[in-house]
Parts: structure tokens; sequence; C-alpha cells
């Protein structure tokens, strides 16, 4: 049993992180139609820029719960930044292009932030610094679960509701839902379609970024290739509640999660990525619309 | 706009840019000896290098968007084709070139300044023009994104491994066999990847080759796991003895002649009443099937085809490096045959050889710029989708005209 609690929290822990790097696949999705692939990297240059500044924040003596709050402010700036600038170079001239013109355009953006951060930075491994805080009151409670993956799933959650504020009630919010209900009525309503794409990759990226500093601060260490699998793995997630679906990308990446941990604990480690991509096509095949997404109707 | 207005436009974005390097270009920390290293000639680069091409960028932009009209004027005024048209509306110069080509082709190895690495480097290229045809059946004319291509690759390159090792099997052999194995294995992935469109195929495909890889890797008693294996014998002729040169040379021509007839069988396939089904599906798949083009057939035949090529190329890859491990077939390798055909031009075949030369010559030969093979890769691909996405060399599609006079449907 309690090997089994292990395994269903360490699932649960990874299923938040999926989660916040999923929202940030089916939010595009649903506002334009086009599987981001450069997202992961995103999430992998967010994870580079905290350890840099981290790095140099530790360099100045500095300790405490105010480097965490520092890094991850950095990474979420920057991540957004990358994200805004990503959809203006790469898919914003392409908004009237077939389908498979973005989505190749995607692909090479990907390829090129992978190995821009190689180039500019090292392909080697690095240590990252555990920079969570330790809490000692979650030992005592709740024994099979260690203080990071507390905070995590409590971040996780945190964001996972303002997310859902921001989107119900804020006025970006309601124009983010118009635009992915009908872009061109949208536009007749007076949304500025632009600017709501721009939104919606910002807070994509924001939400990678935290996904970012949180993962890399749990695993301990990062590379320029992190990006990749976690896109996939994420964009798993995305497909596998729905893609499109808020809701059904949490729903999604913790189903992911516990799979994976149960998967590895009790079958096998060896072909950990293996179950991800084997329940993604099955999902595909069984059930292409999702566990929460409403089957697509083609009009012609 | 006016020039000072878009020299501070440009201002603003180098600006920006310079900004969002900044973090990963500028400070690189060392965590282990606690050293950072400040490079803020970097950020001198990045703020000049992205005022001049922001200036770029928006020139070729505007020149794009002005595209249509010239596009009517040409209509217009039709005596104004590209060199590409002019040489296939001519005939004589057109065989001409084909023989220089092929003269060229059949004389490279012989030269006397050639060495076998050049050979070496060639042949590649070659193996890299197959794959590309390969994929251009399934990416290029049936308008799938395939992006676990190398799969099939490896497919075609293990079997050969595999049969040679447990069977001692050669290569003659292995050839075909790779080539069904790999069309098989297509043949498998097609049938449950009927039904999704476009980006849902990819990312399947994408998980497909990943799975792929990850099996290759981690089934250690069946394939070796990641050590690979070695020692696999390049082909015979008739048993003959021959030098390391000698054998380089001999898998050139063999890679000379399978990527002929693999030209040759993709020009037939391409105007058959497959490859217009293709053409047809790429085009739209509702109309397609409206149309009574049984799409699912179609989808699977592009499938089985394209990876036809691959297993062939994947056996001869084995037969000519003589190792194979997991790492040559990685998701990086499917990206670059895929930004060979979209550099080329989807859909044609004189486009796909260019780009295969350029992508996989050009590196090798600027070696200092070896490193940054990849980031130009993706570079392209992002720069050939916004701006041209036809790729070098458009494909030629086949249109009838009606005329007036005769109602009779003329080829243009």
């Amino acid at each position: 049993m309690e090997y089994f609690l292990e395994l269903f929290f360490g699932g649960l822990t990874r299923g938040s992180i999926y989660a916040l790097i999923a929202l940030g696949y089916t939010m595009v999705y649903g506002i334009i139609e086009l599987i981001n692939f450069a997202h992961g990297e995103i999430y992998m240059i967010a994870s580079f820029t905290a350890l840099i500044v981290s790095s140099l924040l530790a360099l100045q003596g500095m300790t405490g719960p105010a480097v965490l709050l520092l890094t991850a402010a950095a990474a979420i700036i920057f991540a957004a930044a990358h994200g805004f600038t990503v959809e203006k170079v790469a898919y914003k001239p392409l908004r009237q292009a077939p389908r498979l013109s973005p989505l190749i355009s995607a692909i090479g953006m990907s390829i090129f932030l992978q190995n821009y951060v190689m180039l500019a930075q090292t392909s080697d491994f690095l240590p990252f610094p555990n920079l969570l805080p330790d809490l000692p009151f979650v030992a005592e409670y709740l024994p099979f679960l260690g203080a990071t993956e507390f905070f995590i799933i409590v971040t996780t959650a945190l964001v996972m509701v303002g997310l859902t504020l921001l989107i119900k009630f804020t006025r970006m919010g309601k124009a983010m839902r118009a635009t992915a209900q009908d872009r061109n009525m949208a536009m007749l309503v007076g949304v500025d379609i632009n600017r709501t794409i721009s939104n919606t990759f910002i807070i994509g990226s924001a939400l990678a970024a935290v996904g970012g500093v949180l993962i890399a601060s749990h695993i301990g260490r990062i590379n320029f290739y992190i990006g990749f699998i976690a896109g996939i793995k994420a964009f798993t997630a995305a497909v596998l509640g729905g893609i499109g679906s808020i809701p059904g990308a949490v729903l999604g990446a913790l189903v992911l999660g516990w799979t994976e941990s149960f998967a590895t604990g009790y079958v096998s480690s060896d072909y950990e990525d293996v179950f991800a991509f084997v329940l993604l096509v099955l999902i595909l095949i069984v059930r292409p619309s999702g566990l929460l997404g409403r089957p697509a109707v083609q009009k012609v | 706009m006016g020039p000072i207005r878009r020299l501070g436009h440009s201002l603003v974005i180098s600006l920006w840019f310079m900004f969002l390097t900044f973090p990963i270009m500028v400070p690189k920390v060392d965590t282990i000896e606690k050293t950072v290293q400040w490079r803020w000639d970097n950020l001198l680069y990045v703020g000049a290098g992205s005022f001049f091409l922001s200036l770029l960028w928006r020139f070729l932009l505007e020149r794009k968007e002005r595209g249509p009209f010239r596009a009517a004027e040409r209509e217009q005024k039709p005596d104004a084709p590209t060199w590409a048209d002019r040489l296939r509306g001519n005939p004589r110069a057109l065989r001409s070139v084909v023989v220089i080509l092929a003269l060229a082709v059949c004389i490279f190895p012989f030269l006397p300044f050639v060495t076998t690495y050049q050979v070496n480097i060639l042949t590649n290229a070659i193996l890299y023009i197959m794959l590309g045809l390969g994929l251009n059946i399934v990416v290029g004319l049936a308008g799938l994104l395939h992006l676990g291509y190398v799969a099939f690759y490896a497919v075609g390159a293990y079997t050969y491994a595999l049969l040679y090792y447990h069977f001692g099997v050669g290569f003659w052999t292995a050839l075909p066999l790779g080539a069904l194995l790999a069309t098989l294995f297509g043949v498998l992935l097609g049938f449950p990847i009927l039904r999704l469109r476009g980006d849902y195929l990819a990312i399947v495909t994408l998980g497909f080759g990943e799975i792929t890889r990850l099996v290759l890797e981690n089934w250690g008693e069946f394939t070796f796991g990641p050590s690979g294996i070695a020692g696999i014998p390049r082909p015979g002729l008739f048993g003959m003895e021959m030098n390391l040169h000698e054998v380089t040379i001999y898998i050139y021509f063999l890679m000379v002649g399978l990527c002929l007839a693999t030209i040759f069988v993709v020009r037939r396939l391409q105007d058959s009443r497959i490859g217009r089904a293709w053409v047809a599906l790429r085009e739209d798949e509702i109309a397609c099937e409206a149309m009574g083009v049984d799409t699912r057939m179609a989808k699977l035949t592009a499938f089985a085809l394209g990876s036809t090529w691959a297993g062939l190329a994947g056996v001869v890859f084995a037969a000519k490096t003589t190792f194979v491990n997991p790492a040559s077939f990685t998701f990086l390798e499917s990206a670059m045959i895929l930004s060979i055909v979209v550099l080329g031009g989807m859909g044609s075949i004189a486009g796909v050889a260019l780009g295969a030369l350029i992508l996989i010559l050009t590196p090798e030969y600027l070696r200092a710029f070896s490193e940054y093979r990849m980031l130009a890769f993706g570079v392209i691909m992002v720069l050939m989708m916004v701006f041209r996405p036809q790729g070098i060399v458009t494909g030629v599609r086949r249109v009838y005209t009606y005329t007036r006079k005769g109602q009779d449907g003329k080829e243009t």
C-alpha cells in the first residue's frame, strides 16, 4: 500500500508538471488550431534562464525564498517573451497558409531553438539547484510525499485556479474564448485577434515556465533536449483530455502521469517513454476527440 | 512606411532581440567552478544582426504580399517563366542537361583529385536523395505530414544487420527483404491512423518513430541495445576481392542505380491513377472522397510505398557504414529528411534531389559551419514556409485549360 501511495503521488507530481505544459498546447490549439511544436522548447528555455539567474544570484551570496521568486519571475518573463516572438516570427505570417505550412514552420522553430541553446550554452547536462523550499511539516503528516513534490502539486493547483479565473472572468479571457469559438465572428464584434493570439502565447509560455522551474528543481538536471520529450508528453496529455479543452488538458495530464508512474513502478522502467507514446497512439485510434473533447464536426 | 520609421522600427526590434537573447547568449555559468563568463560581444552581434535581418524580413514580406498582383501580371504576359519552366519547355536543352549530369555522375569517382572520402560523401547525399524521394511520396504527393520516417529507415538497416548476424544472409538477399519488411511496417502503421487528420497524424507518426528507437535501444537481447551491431559486410560483386576505395566506388554506383530506379518509379507513380489520387488527397480530402477516390486506400499505399524506399535506403546504409545503432535513427534524422523535401519543393523530384545535395554537401564542405547545421535546418524550414512555401523548384501542376474555339482539353 505504501508503494502504491508513493507511485500515486509520484504520478500526481508528474501529471501536475505535464498539465502546466499541456495547457499551453491546448490553449494555442483552441485558438488557432496549430500544434505549437516549439512549446516544449519554451519550457526548456525557461529552465535554462532559471538556472542562469539562480546561479548568478547564488554567486551574489543570496539564499532563501527570494532566490526562488526572482528566478521564477525571470523565467516567466523570458519564456513569455520567447512565446510572443515565436508567434510573431513563425506563425503570424502563415495565418492564411495551408495547414501543413505552420506545422512545418513550428518544427523548424523547435529545431532552431534547441540548437540555439545548445550552441550558446552547452550540450552537457547541467546540475540544477533545488530552489524549492524545504517544508518540514510535510514529512510529518504525509510520509510518502517529498516536500518538493508537495510544493509542486500545491503550486500547480493554485496556478490552475488562477488560470480558470482569468479565462472565466477577465476581458482578456472572454476575448480568448470568443476567438476560440469563431475567429471571424469575434473579429466582427471588435475583438483584437492579433492581440488575443499573442496573449494566448504569452500565458501558455508563462505556464510552461512555471512547469520548467518546478521540474528542473525536482529532477535536478537539465540540458537542451529536455523540451522535446516533455513537449511530446504534454501534447499527449492535451490530446488525451481532448485538445482545445482546458479541464481536459489537466485531466489528461494526470491520467498520463499516473499511467507512467504505475507502469514504471509495476512493469518496467526501461520503457518509461514508450508508455506515453503507446497511450497517445491508442487514444488517437480509439477516441480521437479525447476524454473531454467534443468530436470535431467538419463542415464543408 | 517612410525610411526613417522603417529604421526606427528595426531599431526597436533589434533592442527587443537583445533583451530576448540576453540570458542565453551573454552569461555562461559554470556551475561546478562557480564562475561566470560574460560574453558581451554576443549582444552586439545579436543587435546588429537582428537590425539588418528585420529590415530584410520586412522587405521580403512586403514583396511577397505584392505577389498576387505580380501573378496577375504574369497571367497576362505568359512569356515570363522561371528558369525551371523554361528548361521544362525546351526538350533539347533538357536532354543536354541530363546528359551532362549523367556524364558528371559517371566520371566523378575516377577523377584524379577525388578521394575515397569525397566519393563517400556523395554516396551519402544520394542516399538522402532516395530517402527524400520516398518521403516525398508521403508528404509531397499525398500531403500527409510524416515525422517518423526514420523508423522505416531503421527497419531496413536492422533487417540486414540482424539477418546477417543470425543467418549470414548477404546484401542482395537482404535488400528486397528490408524493403518488404519496411513496407509491411508502413501498412501496419498506416491502418490505425487512416482516420486521423493532418496534425494528429504528424504526432502519431512522430510517436511511432520514437517508439521504434526506444525499442531498439531497450530490447537488448534482440537488437543489442545502444551498442548496436558491428561488422556488417559491404555488398559483394560476384565474389570479387575489392579494396576500400574500390568498394566505395562500387557502393557509389550501386546507389546511383538505386536512385535512378527510385526516380523512374516515382515519376511513373506520379502520373498514374494512384499518383493523381494522392495529389487530390493533398489538395482537399473531402472533395477527393466525393470524387470517388478511396482515400483509405490512397493513404495506405502512400505510407507503404514511402516506407519501401526508406527500407531500401536502410539496407544500403547498414552495408555502407558496416555498423548500425539506434543513435543513427533519432527524430533529428526525420527532421533532416523532411527539410530536404521542404527545401527542394514538395512534390518535385528535381527539387528533392537539389535539396538533398544542398543540405548534405554544404555542411560537409563547410566544416567550420558543421555545428551550425541543425540550426540552419530549423531556420530554413521556417524561412521557406514564410517566404517560399513551394520550395526551390516548384512541382509541376497539371493544368487543363479549355479554349473557347475547340472545347478540347489542352495540357499546359
